[in-house]
């Protein structure tokens, strides 16, 4: 089984309708959104929904105030500053759930609760299941329901015997995103052609390096700067990664998204020839990297 | 004042509205400092180009077992709410990138064999750029916790500047809620495409549940219809600037300039925008 996880390192380059056109382009994959902060591939998949899941990746502390006797400790040990007294009580975004409050009150007056701090789905679409998911707002553990979908769309591709999975990741280079990076057979990067396209593109270079997965790069609207595009280029190449072909700035791309589509359902000229050459470059390296993979599956699983 | 500049989707032009903000103050002779707290991808520098002057480490507790006395008894291991800490018969292992810096650990140790010790995952980069002070929070490839990071920036906020801006990562988790805590106003930048729109809902519910005053800026106004305007009157939020789409404003954000010093009509309208945001916090405290 091939997985193909897409980032970006910088917002706002094009990600995601990327890979709402690979979706098409691939056929019969199994799609998923680990932009699990903000997402938003279900907008461009028309998913029919399936049931919503819950997720609970953490605990929270909870007071009884009649308990509480005012002591204090559990105010002076927690390094979140979750807690205050008078009235006794707990800020639930600042609690990470660590417990130590709930371990050391002398009278018991603290409890740990499980709770649910995002959902889950798995949904149908036109180009294959699509599993996908909502944090919850202000919440923490984005890491732990990232890997929660990874796991899910790796269970539904192996029931249904699906040899692709693409993989929506997340912005940034943080906690998400090395969770969506973990045994991957290939990460494809999409940059812009801006200074901070390539900055971020260098900090997002050397964080899939550090995880030595296969990698691609590819430059969307390319032509909005070409001496950019160039200097994005030698870069890639510097870092070992294969140069993909870069797509065109084509308003017809914004004008799909707001129909709820991808720029291949309406047309394969401009910017869409440029990714049907993309979807093209990209199956053949997968072919190329791919089933030598999931060697570092149940080490990696950890990310958070 | 402090206005957090924020966004629930990446790309919306949160960095544009953060720096050409804090330059117009700054070119009226107010006291201003830029906090960078987009530590995974800190860009605002790439704009102002501060002189650094100092860079400061940026340090997380991790335990730090003294095998000499411990018992292997497994008690940390059963404490940590994050796995971080295992118990082997023979050994205990650490895996710095769970842990939360809780102390759970050290302070439940029966032996006290449990010390922590400080673990850099980024750095502080404080400089400026003519009068314009910027903190720059950069978090170190392959680290995953941003809070600590962010967290080390906002202390260094100047108490007596006229403005601070803080750059807030984007999303609608954990860096962003560090990033928000304490400030007088958050000004979410959207877009009215259905990603920006879809984003924005999100990045709206988390303000509120922080119970900040917000703003909206609509970036890129022209593109995809009435949807952001409307949402935006449903919800009772004010629109305080609409930038349209101008390949002139995209090349010269590709080469990194500031826009407000580069194109006279938009020195203007951040101008406007800084009065505006101004009587907005003034009338939200009275």
């Amino acid at each position: 089984m091939n997985e193909l996880v897409v980032i970006s390192g910088k917002g706002g380059t094009g990600k995601t309708s990327v890979v709402a056109a690979l979706a098409r382009l691939a056929g019969n994959s199994t799609l998923a959104d680990c932009d699990v902060d903000a997402a938003d591939l279900h907008l461009v998949l028309a998913p029919r929904l399936g049931e919503a899941q819950e997720f609970s990746g953490r605990s929270e502390a909870v007071i009884d105030a009649d308990r509480c006797i005012g002591c204090g400790l559990c105010v002076e040990h927690c390094r979140f500053d979750a807690l205050a007294l008078d009235p006794p009580r707990v800020d639930p975004i600042a609690c990470e759930g660590c417990g130590l409050c709930a371990r050391i009150c002398p009278v018991e007056a603290l409890s740990m609760e499980r709770v649910v701090n995002g959902r889950w789905w798995l949904s149908e679409t036109d180009w294959g299941p699509f599993v996908h998911a909502r944090l919850g707002i202000a919440e923490d553990n984005s890491g732990k329901l990232v890997t929660l979908v990874r796991h899910e769309a790796r269970r539904v591709a192996q029931e249904r015997s699906l040899g692709m999975i693409l993989v929506d990741g997340a912005p940034g280079i943080g906690c998400p995103v090395i969770a969506s990076l973990s045994g991957a057979t290939m990460v494809l990067i999409v940059t812009e052609p801006t200074v901070a396209g390539r900055h971020d593109l260098g900090r997002v270079l050397d964080l899939v390096r550090h995880f030595r997965l296969p990698l691609a790069v590819c430059i969307n609207k390319y032509d909005l700067s070409l001496e950019q595009t160039r200097a994005i280029e030698a870069q890639a190449e510097a870092a070992g990664a294969l140069f993909v072909a870069s797509v065109r700035y084509d308003p017809a791309v914004i004008g799909a998204m707001v129909e709820g589509k991808s720029v291949v359902d309406v047309t394969r000229e401009g910017a869409a020839a440029d990714l049907v050459e993309l979807w093209k470059q990209v199956e053949g390296a997968l072919g190329e990297v791919g089933c030598e993979v999931h060697n570092e599956e149940a080490s990696s699983d950890r990310g958070e | 004042m402090r206005i957090a500049v924020a966004s629930g989707k990446g790309g919306t032009g949160k960095t544009t509205v953060a720096v050409n903000l804090a330059w117009v103050a700054a070119q009226e002779g107010r006291r201003v400092q830029l906090l960078d707290c987009d530590v995974e991808e800190p860009d605002a520098a790439l704009f102002l180009q501060p002189a650094v002057r100092d860079t400061l480490d940026v340090e997380v507790l991790i335990p730090s077992v003294d095998e000499e006395v411990c018992t292997h008894c497994g008690v940390c291991a059963d404490v940590c709410a994050f796995r971080a800490i295992v118990t082997l018969p023979k050994a205990v292992l650490v895996f710095p990138e769970l842990c939360h810096a809780c102390g759970a650990c050290a302070l439940l140790c029966p032996r006290q064999a449990i010390t922590e010790v400080p673990r850099r995952t980024g750095e502080l980069r404080l400089g400026a750029s003519g009068g314009l002070h910027v903190v720059t929070g950069v978090l170190d490839v392959g680290e995953a916790k941003a809070p600590p990071v962010i967290r080390a920036a906002k202390q260094h906020a100047d108490e007596e500047a006229d403005l601070v801006v803080i750059d807030a990562p984007p999303g609608t988790s954990c860096p962003v809620i560090e990033s928000m805590r304490g400030v007088d106003l958050v000004v979410l930048v959207s877009e009215p495409t259905p990603f920006g729109l879809n984003d924005l809902r999100l990045a709206v519910e988390m303000v509120r549940a922080l119970d900040l005053p917000l703003a909206v800026i609509a970036n890129r106004s022209d593109v995809g219809g009435e949807r952001l305007r409307d949402y935006c009157r449903e919800e009772g939020i004010d629109i305080v600037l609409e930038l349209p789409l101008d390949r002139r404003l995209a090349e010269v954000y590709a080469g990194a300039g500031i826009v407000a010093e580069q194109l006279p009509e938009y020195r203007k309208l951040f101008h406007g925008l800084l009065n505006r945001l101004e009587a907005q916090v003034t009338g939200g405290v009275a």
